[in-house]
């Protein structure tokens, strides 16, 4: 275990952490900051995944500008598919937490908590 | 929905002008700098929520009607959807079929600029319709326990 | 023809979009579904259109223009082809069905608008040809289906609704983790391509594939590891035991037209047929994913039908069904699978695997037809007299007869009793899994004994329900019941009808022509695991391109 592979871990324990919150707690609005744990740590995954060193030099942000070739960009520069797929899932991650957010207003109007002991259905 | 104080009234006076400003410059710049339709549409969405929670919602309803929300999302997300389908004329769906131009020019690459165009009139709509539909629904729905009959209420769905 | 592709999913999206705001200008409910209807007898009609063809006509279509193997594909070979037409011919069924049925819940616009999105969804997972883009049209079909499920905003609609969202998200999770590393390891996200890397035998070509890779033939552990979160993610989307949880509260608690679309459709086109298409073709037809399906599938069957006795609520029975029927679909294909990564030891195994992989299939459509038969049959119930629950229904036989016909065929189908469908296809699967275990491999036998008392259970419980719903005394609940609008009935009709009509796939015309393209989509894959000269046929636009490095300098 290199310690190139310390950021990849990290992510791991992040989205674990997110795992963790939707099963053991409680309360409603525990459980979606649990899911938005898990996109965020998800969107972190997939961003490392693209990271290119740039040999010597900081790191290089896939921008074309006039003054760069698109060769240069592809041996220096960061993956920029990564990034295009993670815009994607933070817009996917804000419907949901959008959806989830709606429910637990209706569900708090229902039952005058978030507790999700005190709901029917909802244990476990 | 009571508005704030005045300073935070004064304050977004001056600044939700700009809010607007960056927002779109985000959108259209989309194909230079970093941004684009969702990033430059959240900004802007985030000027009309500053907008509503400063003066209220009686006030937003002036500057913007909330059937207009409704409205321009769904067309923003049909521009889009034009968008591809007009690529059939340049040979395949999604096909960018306008001219590229230079790179770091702001007219250029083709259809990007229209994309993002919708894109970002569709997220500002869909964000703010979000925000009305959560934050109006709490107020009117304070007072009642779960009726499916009513109209007002369910019409702000879970969306 | 190929042009076309596309208007699978724009037609929905144009849908989706328009419907709200259309919704909201109509005067009835009723109106509100006109253009809905309209644009589902389109998509009806180009999937008939799209099967007609061969696999030959039919190459993948590039978005944009863009070509292999960077560019966005949508792929219709025969495996999405005879899925897109039963997801056609059930979503026509229930935008049918909710003309009349959604009468009695606000915003029809509203409505219409979530179920074109999420039909346009699951018309992008069946024809996505790329890793993410199937990623986006599960999420997209997900997200309307969440919504769907809470349209009623009763607190047990919601409830379930919420469950469903947070298992649904943690799914795509695991997907999400699972894409990013397997676009770690591979560079690619073209399912073709992604197949052809572990077809070969690559170097890692990343940080992390070189830490921890052990070449096996391509499949090295990271891909393992993406492997087990694609399996977890889908398994879930299928709602295969252990990942369940969600189902029982979610599909009865939506409306019935689109606990049918659920039931029937969504938990196939999103589950199963994602996990077909990975293990057969993405992960080169390693045995143990067969194993695996095969250990989830024979849990599910077991676990649904036992829990499905003691329902007493109509619709959970149902669900509860359906988690068992699906389990039969997946331990045959898995079953085809096993025999498929086994067949080069000996010649009849192939045959065995591919009438397997038939019977899977054949089972799948079966299902959706008659499980959404039955999900928009208690929808009529439900609109006639108010309840779900089996206790206080009874005496229906007489008042509602349409409906009790259309009850009967669709629970003698789904009990596997001839003429029907139903019959042929577990007996097929039944037949196969005896096949396997006298020429393969013992612990066969368990499993098509676990298959058998399942079949005996399923008719045990339909008969229960047909009992309760049709026979003996009306009750208070069902004394002026009357026969469901025309709408409705003609919905049921029609489906009642093809739960009969589906024993004609068995016509070699008919089975040439639906079944057999999608088989020998998944055999000719899951074989090139074990010959390597064999060009797939969704990597044969890959063979028409010399080795390049890409946009990014890689090889690949």
């Amino acid at each position: 275990m290199t310690l190139d592979m310390l950021p990849y871990l990290l992510g791991f324990l992040l989205l674990v952490i997110g795992v963790y919150a939707i099963i053991a707690k409680r309360n409603l609005i525990k459980v979606i900051v649990g899911l938005l744990v898990i996109d965020y740590a998800t969107n972190l995954l997939l961003i490392l995944v693209g990271y290119r060193s740039n040999t010597g030099g900081a790191p290089m942000a896939p921008i074309l500008t006039p003054q760069l070739t698109p060769a240069q960009i592809a041996r220096h520069a960061v993956d920029p598919l990564p990034q295009a797929l993670i815009l994607t899932s933070i817009v996917i991650g804000l419907s949901v937490t959008a959806l989830v957010v709606a429910l637990a207003i209706r569900l708090y109007d229902r039952y005058g908590t978030f507790d999700t002991g005190r709901f029917r259905n909802l244990r476990g | 929905m009571r508005g704030m104080s005045l300073i935070v009234k004064n304050t977004t006076r001056l600044v939700a002008g700009f809010i607007a400003l960056f927002g779109a410059y985000i959108v259209l710049y989309g194909h230079v700098t970093p941004g684009g339709g969702f990033a430059g549409g959240v900004i802007i969405a985030g000027g009309l929520v500053l907008v509503v929670l400063a003066f209220g919602e009686e006030f937003s309803r002036r500057v913007i009607s909330h059937e207009v929300v409704r409205t321009s999302e769904s067309v923003g997300a049909l521009a889009f959807l034009g968008v591809a389908l007009l690529g059939y004329l340049g040979g395949a769906f999604f096909k960018n079929f306008l001219p590229l131009g230079d790179t770091g020019a702001l007219a250029s690459a083709g259809t990007l600029i229209l994309s993002n165009l919708a894109i970002g009139v569709k997220v500002a709509a869909g964000l703010f319709g979000v925000f009305l539909a959560l934050a109006l629904f709490r107020r009117r729905g304070e007072k009642r326990l779960m009726v499916r009959e009513t109209p007002a209420a369910d019409e702000e769905a879970d969306e | 023809m190929q042009n076309l592709l596309p208007f699978f999913v724009a037609v929905p999206l144009a849908g989706g979009f328009l419907m709200p705001v259309l919704g909201r200008l109509f005067a009835s409910r009723r109106a509100a579904a006109v253009l809905p209807i309209l644009f589902g007898a389109a998509l009806l009609g180009l999937a008939v259109r799209l099967v007609l063809l061969p696999d030959a006509d039919t190459p993948p279509y590039w978005m944009g223009a863009w070509d292999f193997p960077i560019g966005v594909s949508l792929v219709a070979d025969g495996l999405s082809k005879f899925v897109l037409l039963v997801v056609a011919v059930v979503s026509f069924a229930a935008l049918l069905f909710s003309m009349d049925y959604m009468t009695r819940y606000t915003s029809p616009g509203l409505y219409y608008g979530l179920f074109m999105l999420m039909l346009a969804g699951m018309n992008g997972v069946v024809l996505a040809g790329d890793l993410f883009n199937l990623f986006v049209f599960l999420e997209v079909a997900g997200i309307a289906s969440y919504a769907l499920v809470a349209f009623g905003t009763e607190a047990d609609e919601l409830e379930a609704s919420f469950k469903y969202l947070v298992l649904g998200s943690l799914a795509s999770a695991f997907v999400l983790v699972a894409i990013a590393v397997l676009y770690n390891v591979t560079g690619h996200l073209n399912l073709a391509k992604i197949a052809e890397t572990f077809r070969a035998s690559p170097g890692p070509s990343t940080m992390l594939g070189a830490a921890l890779s052990e070449s096996k033939g391509g499949l090295t552990v990271p891909v393992y590891l993406a492997a087990a979160f694609l399996l977890m993610g889908f398994a879930l989307k299928a709602a295969l035991v252990p990942f369940h949880a969600w189902l029982p509260d979610a599909h009865p608690s939506a409306p019935a037209p689109i606990s049918a679309m659920l039931s029937g459709v969504l938990i196939k086109a999103c589950g199963v047929y994602v996990l077909a298409r990975l293990v057969f073709s993405v992960f080169a037809g390693a045995e143990v994913f067969g194993i695996i399906l095969v250990v989830l599938g024979a849990l599910s069957m077991v676990t649904g039908a036992l829990l499905a006795v003691g329902q007493s609520d109509l619709k959970r029975l149902l669900a509860y069904s359906s988690i068992s029927q699906v389990g039969y679909v997946v331990v045959a294909i898995g079953t085809g699978l096993v025999l498929l990564a086994w067949s080069p030891a000996s010649a009849a195994l192939g045959a065995v695997a591919a009438l397997a992989l038939f019977g899977g299939l054949f089972h799948l459509a079966n299902h959706a037809v008659f499980k959404s038969l039955l999900f928009l049959v208690s929808g009529s119930i439900e609109h006639a007299t108010g309840t779900r629950a089996l206790e206080r229904l009874g005496g229906l036989g007489r008042r509602m007869p349409l409906t009790a016909w259309c009850l009967r065929a669709a629970a003698l189908a789904i009990s596997g009793i001839p003429p029907f469908g139903g019959f042929f296809s577990k007996f097929i699967i039944l037949l196969v899994l005896v096949q396997a275990a006298v020429l393969a491999h013992w612990a066969f036998w368990i499993v098509a004994g676990l298959a058998l008392g399942v079949a005996l259970v399923t008719l045990l419980y339909y008969a229960k329900v047909q009992r309760a719903v049709l026979g003996g005394a009306p009750s208070p609940a069902t004394a002026d019941a009357r026969e469901v609008p025309f709408g409705m009935a003609l919905a049921t009709a029609a489906l009642a009808l093809l739960c009969l009509a589906s024993a004609l796939i068995l016509h070699p015309a008919v089975k040439s022509r639906l079944v057999d393209p999608a088989v020998a989509v998944l055999t000719a894959r899951g074989s090139a695991a074990a010959e390597e000269g064999a060009t797939p046929p969704l990597a044969s636009d890959a063979a028409a391109h010399t080795a390049q490095p890409d946009a990014l300098g890689r090889l690949p």
